[in-house]
This record gives C-alpha cells, structure tokens and sequence, in this order.
C-alpha cells in the first residue's frame, strides 16, 4: 500500500466522518432547540419529560448509545442500517448538550425582552422565535460551537457498528502497513482540519451577530 | 537549572528502561507482560470468573514459567497488537496470530505453534461455500486487521464491513445485514458450541500457522521461546490441544 492508496483511502474516511457529522449537527441543532424550549415551559407535563431525555442522554455513554440503536433496537423489530443508525445516535445525544445550551442561552436573556414584546402583543411563540432565541443564540453561539466540535471528535465511535470513517481507515491502514505514528499523525491533522475550519466559521459568525 | 537537568535525565532514563523488553530485562522485573485480544476462543478469551484463559494464555504461562517470571495478559484491540509490541507495551505477542511476510516485515515470529485456517460462517445452514471466492457479490463481515479481514479484502468483488471485535460481527450475521462472516476455523467452532443460529459453511480455507511475536530485536528471548516450542511439540502438545479443543 503506498502513499497515494492511504491517503485516499484516509480521504475517503474523512468525507465519511464530515458528511456523517454535518447531518448529525443539523438535526441534533433543531432537535436540540426544541428540547431546550420545552425544557423552559411553564407547563411541567412538557418540561419534565425534556428534563428526562436529557438527563439520560447525557447520563449514558455515547458508545452505549450506538450500540443500543444499532445492535439493540433490532430486538424489538427496528432494523436501522449502519449510516443512518450513526446520524440518529449521534444527533440526539448532541441534541441533549444542546438542549441544555439553548436553556441557558434562554434564561440568561433579560426577562425586560419578555415583558416588553408581550406588551407589544406579542404571543409566547412569537416571542421566543422572533426576540429570546435569536438573542440567546447570540449568547450561546461560541458554546454551541464547542459541541460541534467535540461531535467531529466523538464521530469516530461509530466504527464499532462497521463505518469505515476517519478512524477506522486509519486503523485498517496501520493493519496493512504498520507504520502507525505517521499514520495516526495524519489523522489527527485531518481531524484538525476539520475541527479548526468549525471554529472558524463559529468565530465569522459570532463577529456578524455582535451588537457592539 | 542545574536541577531541572537532573530531573530530565532521570525522568528520560526511567522511561526508557519501562520501555525495554530484553530478556534481562524481564527477569529483573520478574513479569513477561503478553499482549492478546481475548475474544478468541479457545485460543485466548474471558471464563466465567472474568480471568483471560485459552491455548494461548497457557502457551505464555509456561514460557514465563521457564524465565521464571510470571505471566501478565494485556488484552487488546487485535490491529493494535503488532505497533503496541514495537512501542514496548508487551514483551510477546500470543494472539491466534497468523505468521506472514507483511507481518514478518515488522516483527520477529517464532516457529509455528499451531496450523490454522479460515471457515466461512453463515446464517444459512444450506448454504456451502468451498472457497473464499464465492463470496463474491455478497456481503461479509470480519474482524479488522485479520487474516480473514486481508483474505477478503483481495477479492474485488465483496462488499466488507470491518468489526473491532469478532463478537460484533456475528452481531451483524444474526441479524442478517451480512451474507457471511470469515474468521479462523476452531475460533468458529467454538463460538458457534453457543450460538444455534449460525452454521460453518466451508472446510477449512487456506493454509496458516500461528507464531509469537517478539520484536525484532529481542533474539534472546525468541530462542527460549522456540526453544519450548521443540519442547511442546515433543511431549505435551497434544494434551494442551485436547484440553482446549475438546
């Protein structure tokens, strides 16, 4: 195996894990709202079970998590290929952290913002979406940034249900050619890469979003 | 100043000594530390008591008996095997390990201990395959960095999913999102003593021996290794075979 091969084949492993991340960050955002929403209701018959989901998501392993979907849910009639089994798994153990993140941003908008667009006439949900969420999300944005990387991070988990990403290429390129510091460095720099590009574009868009 | 050197150059000479594996070495700690991944039985695997035992495990007692050491089982992921021993983190490798010319690339083998195989395993009990061959255009899974795993990997044809552990590749042909799994003979059989949903399907693949790993530097202790190997061979190796086989 030469160069050109492993590096290729770390390539393909890399589109994998991105691609594979990318949906599990969209879903596992809008999720993640929603929850965080509930988790701020008045009304305890919606924010307890929210509390509920979030303390066991993050309250159980991520690797349990997979395996519960990909190995488990079939004992009960639920066959979930691999890809999409590792997108489900991955998205609502973010949605979760994020959950809760979308809470804080939430809570810590001044209660002023509230009073004054419901004098306005505004409704409940007219409130949050048009005047507490996009501020909270301006408060939150750097934190939210955090998860997504941390979720590049722990994608590589999802080559024990057989996902040939990043990681796993590696490994299966170290089998074959034994050369495991240089293969595992450029695996680590391609992680970089990816996690440092989402810092950034976090960075961009916190900087668009400020006031001041 | 002048301390901090100091400090530097004991740490760095303790932590070159933990990383040396030579045969004084090991003497002097008194542990001869084998790496393996215990989920292939009867070679190496995890009984009831929680204790890593198996044909191996028994292998590497007795040659630590012969240093006069004791035996310390490292168990591990089977592709990180060979770079853990060439970065010190075992003196030998026992691990159902097939001898190839790859692999005698990186590490030094002993002579052979043990003649094995590949068997193709199917949820199928009609199904029966006589080569690796005419697997192709299914889907098989197997045990990464294995031989089974580079067996199927030439073949163009077949669409391979790679496992960490064998455990979870049968996982995947129970539930039928795999045609086949491909692992070495007895470890199928003695999987499959417990599992009544799964079937051997082939004879005995291609033609492989088992060896142990040392580095490549560490002659002295692969001449004793060897030399118990002869003596194994000579009187002893089939009652070993029997009590794992069995």
């Amino acid at each position: 195996m030469d160069i050109m091969n492993s590096f290729s084949l770390l390539l393909n492993g890399a589109w994998i894990t991105l691609y594979i991340s990318g949906f599990s960050m969209v879903f596992g955002l809008v999720l993640g709202t929603v929850i965080g929403l509930m988790r701020v209701s008045a009304k305890k018959y919606i924010s307890v079970p929210a509390g509920v989901y979030v303390e066991f998501l993050r309250g159980t392993p991520l690797l349990v998590q997979i395996f519960l979907i990909y190995f488990g849910l079939p004992a009960i009639g639920m066959d979930i290929p691999s890809n999409i089994a590792a997108v489900l798994a991955l998205s609502i153990n973010s949605s979760a952290y994020i959950a809760e993140i979308v809470r804080s941003g939430i809570q810590s908008v001044d209660k002023g913002q509230f009073t004054a667009s419901t004098s306005l006439g505004f409704s409940y949900f007219q409130t949050m979406i048009n005047i507490i969420l996009p501020q909270a999300f301006r408060n939150t944005l750097p934190t939210i940034g955090n998860e997504f990387i941390a979720l590049i991070k722990e994608s590589s988990l999802i080559s024990v249900i057989g996902i040939a990403e990043l990681t796993r290429q590696g490994q299966f390129i170290i089998s074959r050619t034994f050369m495991s510091f240089e293969i595992y460095a450029g695996v680590a720099l391609i992680y970089f890469v990816m996690t440092f590009s989402v810092s950034r574009i976090f960075k961009a868009v916190e900087k668009r979003m400020a006031i001041a | 100043m002048k301390k901090i050197t100091i400090l530097v150059i004991v740490m760095c000479v303790f932590t070159i000594s933990f990383f040396s594996s030579s045969l004084q070495e090991i003497q002097k700690k008194g542990v001869l530390v084998m790496g393996t991944e215990a989920t292939f039985p009867p070679f190496e695997f995890v009984n009831e008591q929680n204790q890593i035992v198996g044909f191996d495990v028994e292998i590497g007692k007795s040659i630590a008996d012969k240093l006069g050491v004791k035996l310390e089982v490292k168990d591990m992921a089977f592709d990180g095997l060979l770079p853990a021993l060439n970065s010190g983190k075992f003196d030998i490798i026992i691990a159902g390990m097939t001898i190839t010319d790859e692999r005698k690339k990186v590490v030094a083998f002993s002579e052979k201990y043990f003649d094995a195989g590949q068997a193709i395993v199917s949820n199928d009990k009609n199904k029966k395959f006589s080569s690796i061959e005419e697997l192709k255009g299914k889907k098989v899974a197997v045990q990464a960095g294995t031989t089974g795993d580079l067996l199927v990997s030439e073949i163009d044809d077949i669409k391979v999913t790679r496992f960490s552990k064998f455990t979870e590749a049968f996982l995947e042909l129970v539930l039928k999102r795999v045609d086949a799994v491909v692992i070495d003979y007895s470890a199928a059989e003695a999987y499959l003593k417990t599992n009544n949903k799964l079937y051997i399907t082939s004879p005995m693949l291609s033609d492989e021996s088992f060896g142990i790993a040392v580095k490549k530097d560490n002659m002295a202790l692969l001449e004793i290794i060897n030399e118990y190997i002869c003596e194994l061979k000579e009187d002893g190796y089939s009652q070993l075979y029997e009590k794992w086989f069995n």
